[in-house]
């Protein structure tokens, strides 16, 4: 059995990945996937800690956050989406007005 | 675990794909007969008695043809896509259970590579991660056609894999367990088809969706899209595809047997663990032939009436049939009474028959709108 | 050096390796790629910490539909590939300097405090490896029932939300 540590180091490590994307790409589809990435960090730091404590109460946790997070991404992939037809482009740095 | 544990593994294994690989080439001269004999044809009948080795010399065919790839391509994609393809394709296959199981050298060898206690969910995310290879091929060629099959494929397969997994669950629901020896087992009195047989009819359109099957071929539609995802592929690459898509058929058929004809269940299994592979590939081969029977019968349907197919029809009948399976197994056992288990086919058949109703009408008044 | 450590270790460099390149890779469809073999092993790691389900689920939602969706965007906008922008040019030292503190910080606290979570042990609902999946329906559907239908609510939305950005406004 590999120590939990080691789960939860690694799920530090991808957690830190994803910021950094949120913080330094352009192209709102990567931004989101690193968000993606980080919600998969914490799902596995969640299923890591449930495995410890012999307990189901992360595993469903994790169950929820799929769920929401693919609720996630059909509403930020339709904006996305909307965003290109009026602006021609999704680069974040051109989305600097809220008029469409 | 001994490393005669792993051995059996690593056998059954090989012996599976290797089924596969020849159930593929022989399903192409079934296919062909099958068709030319639709068509009042007589189909290849040359190489070889009865043309048996007609697979054979079109695999040599294939090897000696130039590969190309277009300039312009994602040159890694392009050619890792066949393979992420085929992958899926093989190992969905490692959860169906093919027999009970026989005695050899002391052993007990059980005629399934394994047995987890998510089998079904286990068929349903590798069906999920099968559209990676079309859509990749689709995209890779960076050519029009081909791209466009790519994301119809991608659509199509994600909305038909609602109503698949709405027909596992039926099945689910029978059987009270995910684990696929336990579904096998629990239609030892009757085939879960007999119970829901719109479920078995779901997963039997939906399934054709998933490997673009005819009617469902629109990813490769010839006449729309040269053809499709696989336009800029040809030799070996090519092979791939056409390797992937029979297997998918193959998988597909086993996996309906499985679910809803009773597996390798039949007369005397119990006493003869040969007769479980025997009559799992009876079930197979008159299940194919029903795959063939339809794409010989159906011209594709159009784009847009098979999205709208998949959303206005099919997920909401599907839906209904969970509800009414569910419904139907809950009272049967809080009042006790098998009648309403018995509800289950006829209601079910009464929610089939109000959706067909309903594409009837709306088909009849697009054509009064039209004249 | 056990089977599993062994294992957890190349998955792990295979899952930090595919983040890295999800992060740098120019062209959006080879991210969009790696996150998904990145899904896809930290599903192998749910599967060695003993849940089946999650790691299943993992691969159907995640893999399965959610990237599947992210490429099909990606090609129908034909935005794989933007150029590159100097709109803030301090920004991307300041990410790497604040990521650096983060991940710091974060394995420093683990460290000095692994003691205590690996000496939990208090099994109050006891997880077996074959039928567990029972048993986590059972709380699924008695403990967390709320959680649940307000999760299916919330589904709903995101559909009828994201059909409602989407459609063509009728003339």
């Amino acid at each position: 059995m590999v120590p939990v540590n080691y789960y939860i180091i690694l799920s530090a490590i991808l957690f830190t990945i994803g910021a950094v994307g949120v913080l330094i790409r352009r192209n709102p589809l990567v931004i989101f996937m690193s968000v993606e990435l980080m919600l998969n960090a914490a799902n596995l730091a969640m299923v890591a800690f449930s495995s410890v404590y012999k307990s189901f109460s992360g595993q469903i946790f994790v169950f929820f956050v799929i769920a929401v997070a693919a609720a996630e991404v059909a509403v930020g992939l339709a904006l996305i989406v909307e965003i290109f037809k009026t602006k021609h482009n999704i680069n974040v740095d051109e989305m600097n007005s809220l008029k469409g | 675990m001994d490393w005669t544990f792993w051995l059996e593994w690593v056998l059954k294994g090989f012996v599976l794909c290797l089924v596969l690989l020849t159930g593929f080439a022989y399903l192409t001269y079934y296919e062909r007969r099958a068709l030319a004999r639709m068509q009042n044809r007589i189909g290849p009948n040359r190489a070889g008695p009865q043309g048996l080795l007609q697979p054979i010399a079109d695999a040599v065919k294939l090897f000696f043809k130039e590969e190309l790839t277009p300039a312009r391509a994602y040159k890694i994609v392009f050619f890792l896509a066949p393979i992420v393809t085929v992958v899926p394709s093989l190992i969905i296959a490692a959860v169906i259970p093919w027999g009970t199981s026989f005695q050899l050298f002391g052993r007990t060898i059980t005629l399934y590579v394994a047995d987890i206690n998510v089998g079904v969910l286990y068929l349903m995310s590798i069906a999920s991660i099968a559209v990676y290879g079309i859509v990749l091929a689709g995209w890779s060629s960076n050519n029009k056609y081909a791209m466009l099959g790519g994301m119809r494929s991608s659509a199509q397969m994600i909305s038909y894999e609602l109503a698949l997994g709405l027909s596992f669950v039926t099945a689910i629901l029978l059987a009270n367990s995910m684990r696929m020896i336990d579904i096998v087992n629990a239609q030892s009195s009757w085939w879960f088809v007999v119970i829901q047989p719109v479920g078995a009819l779901i997963f039997w359109i939906a399934t054709l969706a998933e490997v673009n099957r005819a009617p469902f071929d629109m990813p490769e539609a010839e006449q729309e899209l040269t053809a499709g995802y696989h336009a800029e592929y040809s030799g070996m690459k090519f092979a791939l595809f056409f390797m992937a898509e029979y297997q998918k058929m193959i998988v597909i058929c086993a996996i309906l047997a499985t679910l809803f004809f009773g597996g390798y269940l039949g007369p005397f299994v119990d006493k003869f663990w040969f007769l479980g592979p025997v009559y799992m590939f009876a079930k197979v081969f008159i299940l194919l032939f029903f795959m063939i029977w339809v794409r010989a019968t159906w011209p594709r349907i159009r784009y847009d009436r098979l999205m709208s197919f998949g959303w206005k029809v099919l997920v909401p009948l599907a839906l209904a049939v969970v509800f009414i399976t569910a419904t139907g197994i809950l009272l049967a056992q809080e009042l006790n009474n098998q009648l309403y288990f018995w509800a289950i086919p006829f209601v079910s058949i009464v929610a089939a028959g109000i959706a067909v109703m309903m594409i009837y009408r709306e088909l009849r008044r697009k054509a009064y709108e039209r004249a | 050096m056990t089977v599993d450590l062994i294992l957890f270790l190349i998955l792990a460099l295979v899952s930090v390796s595919t983040a890295l390149g999800m992060l740098l890779s120019r062209n959006t469809v080879y991210s969009a790629l790696f996150l998904v073999l990145n899904f896809v092993t930290v599903a192998v790691f749910y599967l060695l910490l003993g849940a089946p389900f999650i790691a299943m689920a993992q691969v159907t939602v995640y893999a399965g539909a959610i990237m599947v969706l992210f490429l099909f965007v990606i090609m129908l906008l034909g935005t794989e590939v933007l150029p590159a922008s100097n709109i803030l040019p301090w920004q991307k030292p300041l990410a790497g300097g604040l990521a650096a503190v983060l991940a710091v910080e974060a394995i420093y606290l683990l460290l000095v405090r692994a003691r205590s979570v690996a000496q939990v042990t208090s099994p109050d609902v006891a997880i077996n490896s074959m039928d567990n999946l029972r048993e986590m329906g059972k709380v699924l559907f008695s403990t967390y029932l709320l959680p649940f239908e307000v999760t299916s609510i919330l589904l709903l939305v995101a559909m009828v939300g994201a059909i409602v950005l989407t459609k063509k406004e009728k003339a």
